[in-house]
């Protein structure tokens, strides 16, 4: 079972807010770590999965509820 | 059908492959390894373009990128420390830094700036959004490792000294060394 290590809060924040905290709650975690972003930045829905992309890490999760976006990220790199 | 053993064994088809080895091999030495690096000549000091050169500057090195910012001209201007007013040792450079006030929280807007209006506006919105402001794009920037660069000749020529600008930054280049940064970068912005 996969446990969620660090959970990066970034409600209310817009580009590139989510992205550089989620950038940094990853300095502080080991490679293996699952860490889970909360966002209401429509513009995360793209961003993300770009981010994943481009850094290298992995993108293992993504759903909406109630205007939030949770993503759940795999430290790689 | 010959296996590569028995194809090679042939003479003439040895030389030939050699050709193509050698061929290969010195069209492999005039390319350029690009890493995964981006890099922003930042010319622009209006609150319009330091902007998005600190957005994408910080999206960049938060995405494991490498990334480096060379400021050149106005872009300069954007990286005075806040509390410096007058800059320069001539009248001509004194006149240029009081009609572009020194620091990112000076930046005017290149329309509708509206005497300072127009950006005040802009920051009301930006916050309400929770948009972070060029000054701390800066800041974050510094933090996630980005390498903030001077332009050395504009610095002269606006009689700008390294005291006069932000702390932390790298030593001040030229448009060679801005070259090369390009050169090797996989993205490269003129901003």
């Amino acid at each position: 079972m996969n446990v969620i290590t660090a959970t990066v809060d970034a409600k209310g924040q817009s580009c590139p807010g989510p992205l550089v905290s989620l950038a940094k709650a990853l300095r502080d975690a080991q490679i293996g770590d699952l860490l889970e972003l909360l966002a209401t930045d429509p513009g995360s829905k793209s961003d993300v999965p770009s981010w994943a992309e481009i850094s290298g890490n992995e993108l293992l999760d993504k759903s909406e509820a109630d205007g939030v976006y949770r993503y759940v990220v795999r430290k790689v790199v | 059908m010959a296996t590569i053993a028995e194809r090679i064994d042939d003479s003439s088809t040895l030389v030939d492959l050699l050709q193509r080895v050698e061929a290969l091999e010195a069209a492999q030495r005039g390319k350029i390894a690009r890493k995964n690096k981006m890099t922003i000549i930042a010319w622009g000091g209006d609150l319009d373009r330091i902007w998005p050169t600190t957005i994408l500057a910080t999206t960049a090195a938060a995405s494991g990128m490498e990334a480096s910012v060379f400021f050149t001209f106005w872009g300069l201007f954007a990286i005075v420390k806040p509390g410096v007013r007058i800059t320069g040792e001539n009248w001509m450079q004194k006149m240029m830094s009081v009609m572009n006030a020194g620091s990112a929280q000076k930046a005017k807007l290149s329309r509708y700036h509206f005497r300072g209006a127009g950006p005040a506006m802009f920051k009301k919105l930006a916050n309400d959004r929770q948009v972070a402001k060029p000054e701390e794009l800066i800041a974050t920037a510094q933090e996630l490792g980005v390498r903030l660069i001077p332009c050395q000749m504009t610095m002269d020529l606006l009689g700008l000294k390294r005291e006069d600008l932000l702390d932390g930054l790298e030593e001040p280049i030229g448009a060679a060394t801005a070259i090369a940064e390009m050169r090797d970068a996989a993205v490269s912005l003129f901003i």
